[in-house]
């Protein structure tokens, strides 16, 4: 049992990084088919540390998304545990979730899913208000965000006047809107071109370096490895292996 | 000890979203049914329509005896009971109906067109109640819209016809206190109908899970 004082001293100097952020036990997710069940996820154990880049990759089918969005609090587990900042998200009413999403947890798609109605500034403010900020202070705040994202010039313009890279951008700036300790990335750079998409995981990895925001990324794509601190191999509903980037590093080589 | 745990300050503390902002609510409903122009004005003019029809009927229905009695009782000729039309109000139910089937529906594919929309709202800390405002707000505005003109149009009608029917004698013998009733009634059924069949729409989208914001295929 920890008490208060120990925690918070914690927080102040973490042992070296190693916080726990999101720790998963023993986490099940069946599906029915018809009379069949489907098994997309076979038992997972997996901790992630506060401030750690981590992707997780694997073939589509493999459980990948299903852990991914476990860990997001966006869907229940048939058995086993999640816990996101030391709370057991199972225990969580509608109400508490809400705000776990709201204030714990940003968001990034890979379909950017901007509001479309709504301006990039009012995008990136929209989270704010949701946890409480007056709209003046939201608006301030958007556009601080949006100008260390590089879109200071287009803050009053909708959606469909952006780039998709443009877009993502403020889909970032929007996810880092109420400093989240997690940042969950579905597929960011799935809808991009190469140079496009290498932007983006550098914006991300120089988010996650300057806000100390944990970020983990669900992906297909090569180019995140280079900036992830650890890499979960998911295979058959099961991890196959965890790797940190000096391994990648290694690998990649041997097959040149 | 407990205490502190509970007070909600140091990490693993989960607050409760208690945020309402309804004005926020209001400013994505109105952008949306501009967004979506073709719909929404189709949809407004099946409620102008259906409440002009209701207004012209019902004006219609309370005018017509009432003028004719009132002509014959002037010209000393006996005066036989108006059988009441009811072949008419079954038509102004119907055509009601029909409105709101056309609202519920076009809300409904609304909906099903938003799912990421509602997903990444969620996704954002939106609560359902939101979302279900969301919705209820943008038919309750298209329902106000299109009754205020339905009111108007109707109205217009059924005192042309009646002056045509009558003359001008109708000013003098139409009872105005009966007539000026029916206009609020309209006024709030229009608007209630349009809310009514929005609830099951909006309803859907507050269910919907914020997981639909992942979903790539439409």
């Amino acid at each position: 049992m920890v008490t208060p004082r120990t925690a918070s001293l914690e927080s102040i100097a973490p042992a070296a990084g190693r916080e726990e952020i999101v720790r998963t036990i023993d986490v099940v997710k069946e599906y029915r088919v018809g009379d069949q069940v489907l098994r997309a996820l076979k038992g997972v154990n997996v901790t992630i540390y506060r401030g750690e880049y981590i992707s997780i990759m694997g073939p589509s089918g493999s459980g990948k998304s299903t852990l991914f969005n476990a860990i997001g609090g966006l869907d229940k587990p048939t058995s086993g545990k999640v816990f996101i900042d030391e709370v057991d998200v199972a225990q969580l009413d509608a109400l508490e979730l809400a705000w776990l999403r709201c204030r714990k947890i940003g968001y990034i798609f890979q379909t950017f899913n901007l509001i479309t109605v709504m301006t990039a500034l009012e995008n990136v403010a929209l989270p704010m208000i949701f946890a409480g900020l007056s709209e003046a202070d939201a608006r301030e705040k958007a556009k601080a965000i949006l100008e260390r994202v590089e879109l200071g010039h287009r803050i009053y313009n909708k959606p469909s006047q952006l780039s998709g890279g443009q877009q993502q951008r403020v889909a970032i700036a929007r996810a880092f809107a109420n400093d989240p300790a997690i940042i969950l990335a579905d597929e960011p750079t799935g809808n991009l071109d190469l140079n496009t998409g290498k932007a983006i995981i550098a914006l991300l990895k120089r988010m996650n370096r300057e806000q100390g925001a944990t970020v983990i990324s669900a992906t297909h794509d090569l180019k995140m490895l280079d900036v992830s601190d650890r890499i979960f191999w998911i295979r058959d509903g099961m991890v196959e292996k965890i790797q940190n980037r000096a391994e990648v590093v290694i690998d990649a080589g041997e097959m040149h | 000890m407990a205490e502190l745990i509970s007070s909600g300050t140091g990490r693993g503390a989960v607050g409760r979203q208690v945020r309402l902002p309804l004005r926020q609510a209001l400013a994505i409903a109105l952008r949306s049914l501009k967004l979506r122009l073709a719909r929404s004005v189709l949809t407004f003019l099946t409620i102008t329509m259906a409440m002009a029809f209701l207004v012209d009927v019902w004006i219609t229905n309370a005018l017509d005896p009432t003028v004719r009695n009132a002509i014959l009782i002037q010209r000393h000729i006996p005066v036989v009971v108006a059988v009441r039309r009811t072949r008419e109000i079954w038509l102004v139910v119907l055509s009601l109906l029909v409105c709101m089937v056309g609202i519920s529906n076009a809300m409904l594919i609304n909906v099903m067109e938003r799912f990421r929309e509602i997903g990444t709202m969620k996704c954002l800390g939106a609560l359902n109640s939101f979302i279900l405002k969301l919705f209820l707000l943008e038919s309750l505005g298209l329902g106000v819209l299109g009754t205020l003109a339905g009111l108007l149009f109707g109205l217009a009608v059924a005192m042309a016809v009646a002056l045509n029917h009558f003359g001008a004698v109708f000013w003098t013998l139409a009872p105005w206190g009966a007539l000026a009733g029916i206009l609020p009634a309209c006024l709030a059924i229009g608007p209630a109908i349009t809310v009514l069949a929005a609830l099951y729409p909006a309803w859907k989208a507050a269910c919907m899970e914020p997981v639909a914001a992942m979903r790539v295929e439409v």
